[in-house]
């Protein structure tokens, strides 16, 4: 019998990194969301806020598109 | 149609009808958090897995060339053996949904599959080596490695937006579990449904219905991919009870962390080339993030039964399998038939007693627990 621990320690890093990556720049995305919604509640508006959102809610976009990528055989 | 016999056309009703438990099985793996924290409406969710899981069956083009990746001789393998395995697998299926266990349902295929070559070809014809390295090792790993994600990730996530506004976490989170849960649902129809397709492609062609190194014909891939969505769709309530509400209260970061971690581990491993059970990685992952949140609390009783169940489900599908096989092979036709009506018998039996406790979309949310039993209604006082 022949176990592959290479692999399977691929997995399990490739696995946690991406996965708490993908986590962490989607919190500090919501975090920008809600920094916007608290200002504009006092009548102002979070342009700093709204641009840390967009930019990582796109970077978690091109993680997802990538992910289909992987699923999709017709895109290899 | 001269070559399909008696024995095939059970064969591939037998199939779709594995096809279809397995996608009400596994609903819960993509769905149940997402149901749990209100990111989706019951039905609404079920419905987008339904159709993203027939879109997986189309998608997929690779052709499952062997029906157990090397588990059994697949030369020796006769119809009547994957009828008897598919039995063993159909049969636990429906009896840990009745109980709301999300248990594997790999794990039931190549179970009953070894059960019924074993009975059916001797034991030379299991290879156990291949049972250790494409069974055992994922299923003690996978749910390890999700958990840990998923743990780690739910931690930082908390964390992260402690000072932000609840709402505007919750719902930033919820939207981001539709795109999670989405992913999940895809994964598992190109992997799900494929397995479907290669049972049956094998046996129209050991049945000599189909060349040698034939793909599956295009009604083969639509009625595996409509018997998996159809499944999915009518939705296994009582293990997306379990798994969204059973192992512990699911908040949406911690949906949207054990979402991200199950899609990653089942697309990092698939690309790597390990065979996992989607049910398995699922369920570390909600455990998972039921321990990176503090003070949440983790219900391991419920959690203790279904890694029981784990253990179980291969030689439980392996028995019911090779007694099947048994049958068959002694009884020919006659015993086919019969093993099919006994099967049916079963199986309607356990709707029937799933129905004295019904879990549906409008209260998989209500409780923590499946009970087969009508809870005591609670207005009767206590006696004196």
């Amino acid at each position: 019998m022949h176990l592959d621990w290479t692999a399977l320690g691929e997995v399990t890093a490739v696995s946690i990194g991406v996965t708490i990556a993908v986590v962490v720049v989607f919190a500090v995305g919501v975090l920008g969301v809600a920094r916007h919604e608290d200002t504009r509640e006092h009548s102002g508006t979070s342009v700093l806020g709204m641009a840390q959102a967009g930019l990582c809610f796109l970077a978690c976009a091109a993680v997802v598109a990538y992910g289909i990528c992987l699923i999709v055989p017709q895109f290899h | 149609m001269d070559h399909i016999t008696f024995l095939v056309a059970v064969v591939i009703v037998t199939a779709l009808a594995f096809d279809f438990t397995n996608g009400f099985h596994d609903t819960a793996n993509a769905m149940a958090t997402s149901i749990a924290t209100g990111a989706l409406k019951p039905r609404v969710a079920v419905l987008i897995s339904g159709v993203l899981n027939v879109v997986g069956a189309f998608l997929s083009t690779e052709v499952a060339k062997t029906i157990s990746g090397g588990i059994v001789n697949d030369a020796l393998v006769t119809p009547g053996m994957i009828f008897a395995g598919l039995i063993g697998a159909i049969l636990w299926n429906l009896v840990t949904w009745l109980a709301g266990l999300p248990s594997s349902s790999s794990h039931a295929l190549f179970g009953g599959l070894i059960g019924a070559v074993w009975v059916g070809a001797g034991s030379g014809a299991v290879n156990f080596d291949k049972v250790v390295e494409k069974i055992l090792i994922p299923a003690v790993a996978s749910p390890v490695v999700a958990g840990l994600a998923a743990l780690t990730a739910t931690y930082l996530a908390y964390r992260l937006t402690a000072r932000a506004r609840k709402e505007s976490v919750t719902k930033g989170f919820r939207l981001g579990q539709v795109a999670s849960a989405s992913l999940v649902s895809l994964a598992h129809g190109t992997n799900d449904a494929q397995k479907t397709m290669g049972v049956i492609t094998l046996t129209l062609i050991s049945a000599g219905a189909l060349g040698h190194d034939a793909g599956p014909p295009v009604w083969v891939i639509g009625t595996s991919g409509l018997a998996i969505g159809l499944g999915t769709y009518l939705g296994g309530w009582r293990i997306i009870r379990t798994m969204g509400k059973g192992l512990t209260e699911i908040q949406s970061p911690q949906g949207f962390a054990a979402e991200t971690a199950s899609t990653t581990v089942i697309l990092t491993s698939a690309h790597l080339g390990f065979a996992l059970s989607t049910t398995q990685v699922a369920s570390g992952s909600i455990l998972g993030a039921g321990l990176g949140r503090r003070l949440a609390e983790v219900r391991w009783g419920i959690a203790g039964r279904m890694a029981l169940a784990w253990l179980i489900t291969l030689p439980s599908a392996a028995l019911v399998g090779g007694v099947a096989a048994s049958v068959v092979k002694h009884g020919g036709d006659i015993g086919t038939a019969i093993i099919a009506l006994v099967a049916a018998a079963v199986a309607a039996g356990i709707f029937a007693v799933a129905r004295r406790n019904p879990v549906a979309a409008n209260n998989v949310n209500d409780h923590h627990e499946v009970t087969i039993r009508k809870p005591a209604p609670s207005h009767v006082g206590p006696v004196a």
